[in-house]
């Protein structure tokens, strides 16, 4: 099945640099979601659209590390980020018209 | 067709016109990709559909502190989830959901890490990180369990609702939630707790079941014998994946 099966493996000594990102990234999207908190329980109720908008860039961010560094897909080549990307514009048509839509449902009961 | 295949590396001009890989992605990678991506659209199509019904029930007017469960309006989610295991009756609201998320972030380290040691052949730090992940996993699972089971068990005091039978209106107290009644608020609320979250703690199990299978072929020997570990970065993009849906589907269900 495998043409290219071999006994000889060498194990190659772990790269400090890359496993310090790897933490990095992890801190990066601990971080955030401290933050998430932080927005949802210090901010007053009153600042709701201030609080949505925020949890959605904070998501977006989180969104950009997990594809970007741990799918590795900011190293990948360019054509490829594009093709995965570019289709993700139909979802952001489907939930701005969905939302218009279920407004409208409300007005109209 | 068996001349076709042949041709490696003879056509020097278009990347496209065949015989190489434009993507520098081998064949499963890619599909693995491209599966994410339909898997990303259904993902969507529900978190969109939870955005539709929320928008078409009214919402809580006043002050969220004088919040009561109604069937008349859509819950405050942070009102629904603030219950944590051991802690009966102590209102600590998301707490248990904030933990549930750092978990599943750290088995997507713990993946990462897998992933890194398998680059470099190195199979004893592959079975260590790919046990954390499946333990991240695993743990995972458990809360959800917890989480589902209080959910549909209720709170102590229940709400009241108004229930059609045979042609009068009686009033009943709910506790609970099921896909018919539900006593945070309007029934399609439980309906959609049910299937998001089942539908992504589904994506969850069988990413246990996954990473369960790569250790099994790592502790083996069955990679050291293929002479690499691609089936680890493979198996980690879909573990990256499925937190990346409960990144968005925190967001979208628990916080807004």
């Amino acid at each position: 099945m495998h043409s290219e099966e071999t006994n000889e493996v060498v194990v190659q000594p772990p790269d400090k640099e890359k496993i310090r990102k790897i933490w990095k990234v992890a801190l990066i999207l601990g971080i955030v979601t401290a933050c998430e908190f932080a927005v949802a329980f210090l901010l007053p109720p009153e600042y709701r659209t201030i609080k949505i908008v925020t949890f959605i860039i904070m998501t977006i961010v989180k969104a950009f590390y997990i594809v970007g560094e741990f799918m590795h897909l900011g190293h990948e080549v360019k054509s490829l980020i594009y093709s995965v990307l570019i289709p993700m514009a139909f979802v952001v048509w489907l939930l701005i018209a969905l939302i218009v839509e279920g407004d409208s449902i409300l007005m109209a009961r | 067709m068996s001349d076709t295949a042949t041709v490696v590396g003879t056509s020097s001009g278009n990347l496209w016109k065949g015989g190489r890989s434009p993507f520098k992605a081998s064949y499963g990678k890619l599909m693995m990709w491209f599966f994410l991506m339909s898997d990303a659209f259904t993902f969507s199509a529900l978190l969109i559909s939870y955005g539709l019904i929320r928008f078409r029930n009214p919402a809580y007017e006043g002050h969220p502190d004088d919040f009561t469960f109604s069937q008349e309006w859509w819950p405050i989610p942070e009102k629904v989830f603030e219950a944590v295991p051991f802690l009966h009756g102590v209102p600590l609201p998301l707490v248990f959901v904030g933990i549930m998320t750092f978990i599943l972030i750290l088995s997507s380290v713990t993946m990462v890490l897998a992933v890194e040691a398998g680059h470099r052949n190195d199979r004893k730090a592959v079975e260590k990180w790919m046990l954390w992940t499946i333990l991240g996993g695993l743990t995972f699972l458990g809360c959800q369990a917890w989480e589902w089971s209080h959910f549909i068990h209720g709170t102590d005091f229940g709400t009241a609702a108004k229930f059609l039978i045979n042609g009068e209106w009686i009033t009943k107290t709910i506790h609970g939630a099921n896909l018919t009644v539900n006593e945070y608020g309007p029934p399609p609320f439980a309906a959609l707790f049910f299937f998001i979250t089942g539908f992504h703690g589904t994506h969850v199990a069988s990413g246990v079941l996954l990473n369960f299978l790569i250790f099994y072929r790592t502790a083996t020997g069955y990679y050291d014998r293929r002479g690499h570990y691609e089936m680890v970065e493979k198996v980690g993009l879909y573990w990256h994946f499925v937190d990346l849906v409960w990144v968005f589907v925190f967001t979208f269900f628990y916080l807004v």
